[in-house]
């Protein structure tokens, strides 16, 4: 079975969003403060423009030669002593990685944080095979206890309140009820602790990966990435191919940009530079490591020349928090693994716009997205094309031909557009109470759903300005 | 006397032409002889948001040949402005005949405060507006244009007229063209956070730069009842 089989129902998913107050409160929480302390973390530097363009400058020289790139890793991981697997979509990078883990005979995995495993949906694919897989991210451990997916690229519970996750933990690990997250986070310690220890392999992201060195860097908050890449025997990498960049130098630019925009931290708590598995005379690190180099899509995505920018993206999250859609509509609702701006563009270059046709409309254009992204990548004018795309083949609803087909009729000439106004100063009769309507028919029910519409004026602006004219003011 | 070809937008047209009026008065104040190029009707933005580009170049090919030759174009709306801007050189890219005279109007296209402010230098209009005022910057007047204090000044400089602050100003209010009949409830969502901020100003009224998300605010204000009253930035500067 295909991992993308239906077409996302975006509309009901919203609706379904909005009715939750719990997560209506949450997100009018949580968003505000992600908004305001990235700013803040901004505003401390007054080079922050200059980084922006630099890292999307490294970014574009990387996309604009990356086999080249993905070659000398390759050559400098191998060297080091670790293996390179390529994959070109997600069933083969899980068929790669329950393979390892079939034939060292692993039982228990240990995970980090990692988008690019949700994407290529890894963690039942190891169940099936038999193995014991525990997120270890304190947010990715609640959603695998609830069952559930993240809901952001790095806040990944940030949908659900604490009360709701002190709750799962009494049902799930049969704890006392605690509320303060220090003391949630002291169980899950407890609970991961033995799970790190008993682990055979360790799975990953790759936050950038340094060509010339064969450097993987992780960046993280609470040190599980740390412990998953050091205990565990086998360390297995799993990164996009967009993630190479040429040389270490190119991190201090990043490892700024990335802390301040995601967190709203000058720097990130723990950065992890891995350079090769365990190598001889070494006491810790793992014996084996393995990366495994995910396509998906990507390189579909690097030869349109529309969408390509959308390979800059370092996954910060910042177009996520600003964005007022994702704040009432959460991550969930955006039906795939990245959600927000980023996803409305991500989803459909990946998975198909047939499958993913509502996701570019669901923004105002606002362009909050497009101010905060720090590899400034164009989301706005992605959305836009990718909404042109769509109507070009043929997905675009019914109402919205008619509407648009409607509209351009009436606007073609000024004789038309008269015309329109007459017509409607009739019908409005109809409706209009007061000098306002309250209700209006299919298919503009929606917004006096939610709002009331203006009525038409008796006098439009050119009648006056030709009464004007015609008075010699 | 500069002149300038005023386009008004075909909102304004048709739902709020006391709009376009402050805006000629407010024009010719500050100095401006106001053409109205007739054979104007709409910039194509609602087309195009909603991904009908052929459509929309069909409205910006009548807007290039409607202020081909005009000195200025002046719009209430930083919006539509935007779209001018912003969007016409995209429309005609692969258009090399049209691209130069797409470029060449869309420098010549001024959202109203930005026109009075940025070419023309003025901020005091002696102006009168006995209210307490708040303002909301649309967006593509705040991120597309760039317009932060140039609204700000104007509505400063209006006698007695009290400010205050719009908390959260820079969130979109959820308008969004086609968007506001697609999303309905997200978008009354959004409506509804705008509104909660309003009323939290102490404002009596509210203002901006597009009859857009006036016609949204307004709607919503009107909806809950509300006594606070949307007004467009013009007709609080041709107050007298």
């Amino acid at each position: 079975m295909p991992d993308h089989p239906t077409r996302i129902d975006l509309i009901r998913n919203i609706e379904r969003a909005l009715r939750d107050e719990s997560l209506q409160r949450q997100m009018g929480k949580a968003m505000p403060a992600s908004r305001r302390a990235r700013a803040d973390a901004v505003a401390e530097l007054p080079e922050w423009e200059s980084l922006r363009s630099a890292a999307a400058g490294i970014k574009d020289h990387v996309l604009a030669d990356l086999e080249k790139y993905l070659r000398q890793l390759e050559s400098q991981i191998s060297a080091l002593g670790g293996t390179v697997h390529w994959a070109f979509d997600a069933a083969e990078a899980r068929a790669i990685i329950t393979d390892l883990a079939r034939s060292r005979g692993v039982r228990r995995i240990v995970k980090s944080k990692s988008m690019t495993t949700e994407e290529i949906f890894l963690n039942p694919a190891l169940e099936a095979a038999g193995a014991r897989v525990v997120e270890t991210d304190l947010g990715e451990y609640v959603v695998q206890l609830a069952g559930e997916r993240p809901s952001h690229l790095i806040a990944p519970v940030v949908h659900k309140p604490t009360e709701e996750i002190a709750d799962l933990f009494v049902k799930k690990l049969g704890v006392p009820r605690y509320e303060r997250p220090e003391e949630l986070a002291r169980v899950a310690r407890e609970v991961l602790r033995a799970e790190f220890l008993a682990a055979e392999m360790g799975i990953t992201g790759v936050n950038f990966a340094i060509a010339e060195s064969g450097t993987l860097v992780i960046v993280e908050n609470e040190g599980n990435a740390r412990l998953t890449t050091a205990r565990p025997r086998i360390h297995v990498a799993v990164m996009g191919v967009e993630k190479v960049l040429p040389q270490l130098a190119d991190l201090s630019v990043f490892l700024r940009i990335l802390a301040r925009s995601g967190t709203g931290q000058r720097a990130s708590v723990y950065v992890s530079l891995l350079t090769g598995p365990r190598r001889a005379g070494e006491t810790d690190g793992p014996e084996e490591l393995h990366l495994i180099i995910l396509d998906n899509g990507r390189r579909r995505l690097l030869a349109d020349p529309d969408l390509r920018g959308a390979l800059r993206c370092i996954r910060c999250g910042a177009c996520q928090n600003e964005c007022p859609v994702y704040q009432h509509a959460g991550g969930h609702a955006y039906g795939s693994v990245y959600a927000g701006p980023i996803g409305a563009v991500l989803t459909p270059a990946y998975e198909g716009l047939e499958r993913a046709r509502d996701l570019p409309f669901v923004s105002t254009l606002c362009r909050a997205c497009a101010d905060v992204c720090p590899v400034k990548i164009d989301l706005p004018g992605m959305l836009v094309e990718l909404r042109a795309r769509a109507v070009r083949t043929g997905l675009a609803s019914w109402r919205d031909r008619m509407l648009v087909g409607a509209w351009t009729f009436f606007t073609r000439s000024p004789a038309r557009f008269m015309l329109a106004g007459s017509l409607g100063r009739l019908a409005q009769r109809l409706v209009a109470r007061g000098g306002k309507i309250e209700r209006l028919p299919y298919p503009l029910s929606g917004w006096t759903a939610h709002r009331t519409a203006p009525v038409l004026a008796s006098t439009p602006f050119r009648t006056w300005w030709k009464s004007r004219q015609g008075e010699g003011r | 006397m500069k002149p300038v070809a005023l386009f008004v937008t075909c909102l304004v047209d048709q739902l709020y032409p006391r709009v376009g009026e402050a805006a000629v008065r407010v024009l010719e104040r500050a100095g401006c002889t106001v053409a109205f190029p007739e054979e104007q009707t709409c910039c194509g933005q609602a087309a195009f948001n909603n991904g009908f580009q052929e459509e929309a170049r069909v409205l910006a090919r009548r807007f290039l040949d409607v202020f081909a030759d005009a000195p200025a174009i002046v719009a209430p709306s930083g919006s539509c402005a935007d779209m001018v801007r912003e969007w016409y050189p995209h429309l005609f890219r692969d258009a090399p005949a049209l691209l130069d005279l797409a470029r060449s109007v869309a420098s010549r296209t001024f959202e109203l405060s930005e026109y009075l402010v940025r070419v023309l230098g003025v901020t005091d209009l002696g102006a009168r507006f006995p209210a307490t005022v708040t303002y909301h910057p649309s967006c593509h007047g705040l991120r597309g244009l760039g317009l932060r204090d140039e609204p700000l000044g104007l509505l400063r400089a209006v006698r007695d007229l009290r400010f205050v602050e719009l908390p959260a100003a820079e969130q979109c209010c959820g308008f969004g063209g086609f968007f506001s009949i697609k999303f309905a409830a997200l978008s009354g969502a959004m409506l509804s956070a705008k509104l909660d901020t309003i009323e939290a100003s102490g404002a009596e009224v509210v203002t901006a730069t597009d009859v857009s998300c006036l016609m949204h605010i307004s709607g919503g204000l009107s909806r809950r009842c509300s006594r606070v009253r949307a007004l467009h930035l013009a007709e609080i500067l041709a107050g007298s």
